[in-house]
């Protein structure tokens, strides 16, 4: 028993002797915003990445769940007191408090996703969510019976605005007649985890004649889907690839590789290759796309995936052009 | 789309959004008229909620789901009782005590159970209540007004929507035709009448919060495992001051109550309908103003046209007998 006890305790210093040793080399943060890690979405889509640069590298990473709009500033802060050497803040709502946590932090690394920071030690990641959606705004119209088709947003905010329009002119490009129906779930940060209001919604659209639904709308979104299965619709997922979710009536989601970002930003963080600055991932970077595996073969046709393909050259090679709703 | 089909969708997502007030205001009218005010609906409808998804998940069955969901409101509703019957605890921070710990428990347990960030699993075929096709649904479909209307109006929902429209009549019969609800009633306005009598004040109130529990608990799991599939945090979203708001604007009577809560409904169906559409001469409304609209009705309605309410003459106050 004894011996077992000592064999334990030298085992476990050793293992914290280990961790300080990692520790004091690189130690990477993570703070998800509202809506939780398991959103099954945006937020869901960083910690897989958080996850996935953990099982590369070994290193562990810290997080945080931001609850309440005021733990932004405190969770950063925090974090960076701890020694993170580089910290990701997930989402647009975290700006300011980034702006703060890293004008009274100048030594620690940051990286914004979905925002634009200027500062010398913050790295801004934005996506082309508009590229995106006019894909899976293409593929809602031409997998259409009715010609209708519907989105759902979460908060309303000019980023949801942004998915909006490119999907609503994907529609249109694939389709002119194609008529799109939009609602907003609210205009306050509950809005993105609401899952029973977002049913409602997708319902309204789907009496209103409706039969693909787009969400991007956070965790509500996970009642849009629900409603679409249930009243035998189809639905488009956003960020992460959500098409495992009801195989059969997810038609497609619309991939922001999120995921991608923060492993690289923890990558090159600690291969020391990380710059601070604006980068904006679109269709040609990889940044977004629409995700096709074994839940929507068959769901989406090829005869729409190869509308769609052609498209997605176009808008790569520049001939065929996306209005941006930030910059219109 | 035509008018009336319009309006045919309109109210039939108004029954959908209506349910749960209506059950919990009902819930509300038991305590409320026994003298004990129930703040706490929106926690017993939460913990139903959570315990009806997590045991519909477990046990495979909608049916045991909403057992339990009755089970852990009705233990809520004991414990209620139990701070303000039996020591005259003040009610109202009671139920708020409840409210708060059932909104972290909760997803904490749930966390701790499922790992899913504070939600329960997806429920799939028997684990939830689906939609009922009443009989002759599709046969009478393309009679005009009146078969459509059944078709689509009154046939289609899950049980627990049928449930709530036959607890205003149960309700109402409860509390104005048979004994137990004169007693209520009477407790409700001058305890000290009851206690008089000989019966007991207190055994008279755990009875009417035992019965709140029960109604609670049937429109906590509707939340999770009929109209939505899963529960998630916070998944109530103030119904439970809106079924109490209701109760209030309906002067604590069945049939008022059950036109504000189709009232709050219809505004919050209608909303949803109205967001981004063209309206003739005014154009697009603002969403936000759109959004804001079952408030502004709300307080207009009670400002404008409620009149006086008149709450049981008891209310808030626990029973002491004089020595």
């Amino acid at each position: 028993m004894f011996k077992q006890l000592k064999l334990a305790a030298v085992a476990a210093t050793v293992v914290a002797a280990a961790g300080i040793a990692n520790a004091a080399e690189f130690k990477p943060a993570i703070v998800f915003d509202m809506g939780g890690k398991f959103d099954k979405s945006f937020n869901e889509a960083a910690f897989n990445g958080a996850e996935e640069f953990k099982k590369g590298t070994g290193i562990d990473y810290m997080e945080f769940e931001v609850t309440q709009v005021s733990q932004r500033e405190q969770a950063l802060k925090r974090m960076a007191k701890k020694g993170a050497s580089i910290i990701v803040a997930m989402g647009f709502a975290q700006a300011s408090a980034v702006e703060k946590a890293a004008k009274a932090n100048p030594d620690t690394k940051f990286t914004i996703i979905d925002m634009v920071v200027d500062l010398p030690n913050v790295q801004s990641i934005i996506f082309k969510e508009h590229e995106g959606s006019f894909l899976v705004g293409m593929a809602a119209a031409l997998s259409s019976k009715t010609g209708k088709v519907g989105f759902v947003g979460g908060m309303d905010i000019p980023l949801i605005r942004k998915f909006a329009l490119g999907y609503q002119e994907g529609a249109k490009y694939a389709n002119s007649g194609t008529e799109v129906f939009q609602n907003m779930t609210g205009t306050t940060p509950a809005a993105w985890n609401d899952p029973t209001k977002g049913g409602e919604l997708a319902r309204s659209q789907f009496d209103r004649g409706a039969d693909v639904v787009f969400a991007a709308a956070g965790g509500t979104g996970i009642g849009v889907y629900q409603a679409a299965k249930d009243s035998g619709k189809f639905a488009i997922g956003v960020d992460s690839n959500q098409n495992y979710m009801h195989p059969g009536t997810m038609l497609t989601s619309m991939t922001k590789r999120v995921d991608v970002a923060v492993k690289n930003a923890f990558a090159t963080a600690k291969a020391g290759t990380w710059k601070p600055g604006i980068s904006v991932l679109g269709l040609k970077e990889g940044g977004v796309g629409y995700a096709m595996d074994e839940h929507n073969k068959g769901v989406l046709s090829a005869d729409v995936v190869a509308k769609i393909e052609k498209a997605r050259a176009d808008i790569i090679a520049g001939t065929l052009k996306v209005t941006d709703y930030m910059t219109k | 789309m035509e008018l009336f089909q319009i309006f045919i969708t309109i109210m039939d997502a108004t029954f959908r959004v209506a349910t749960p007030l209506i059950l919990a205001s009902m819930a509300g009218m038991f305590s409320e008229r026994s003298g004990v005010v129930d703040i706490g609906l929106e926690g017993k409808m939460l913990g139903a909620a959570f315990a009806a998804a997590t045991i519909a998940s477990l046990s495979g069955s909608a049916w045991v789901g909403l057992g339990a969901g009755i089970l852990t409101s009705v233990a809520l509703s004991m414990l209620h009782a139990y701070a303000c019957v039996t020591h005259k605890g003040n009610q109202v921070v009671s139920g708020m005590a409840i409210n708060i710990m059932v909104a972290g428990l909760t997803p904490t347990l749930a966390f701790a159970w499922f790992r899913m960030g504070g939600q329960t699993p997806a429920l799939k075929g028997d684990e939830r209540f689906h939609s009922l096709t009443l009989p002759f649904a599709d046969a009478v479909r393309d009679i005009p007004v009146i078969g459509y209307t059944y078709a689509e109006l009154i046939s289609g929902h899950n049980i627990i929507v049928y449930i709530a429209a036959a607890s205003v009549p149960i309700c109402a019969w409860i509390l104005f035709r048979t004994r137990f609800g004169l007693r209520v009633r009477a407790v409700g306005e001058n305890p000290h009448a009851v206690d008089t009598a000989g019966i007991s004040v207190n055994v008279l109130r755990y009875q009417a919060l035992a019965v709140t529990g029960v109604l609670c608990g049937i429109a906590g799991s509707y939340l999770s495992t009929a109209h939505g599939a899963a529960f998630i945090r916070d998944m109530t979203a103030g119904k439970g001051y809106l079924a109490l708001a209701a109760l209030i604007f309906g002067k604590w009577k069945p049939l008022p109550t059950l036109f504000a809560c189709l009232l709050f409904a219809f505004t919050d169906a209608v909303q949803v309908r109205m967001q981004g559409v063209d309206l003739p001469i005014v154009g697009v409304i603002p969403g936000q103003f759109i959004q804001a609209l079952p408030y502004i009705l709300t307080v207009l309605l009670l400002a404008g046209f409620v009149g006086k309410a008149n709450p049981p003459k008891a209310i808030g106050q626990p029973y002491i007998k004089e020595k």
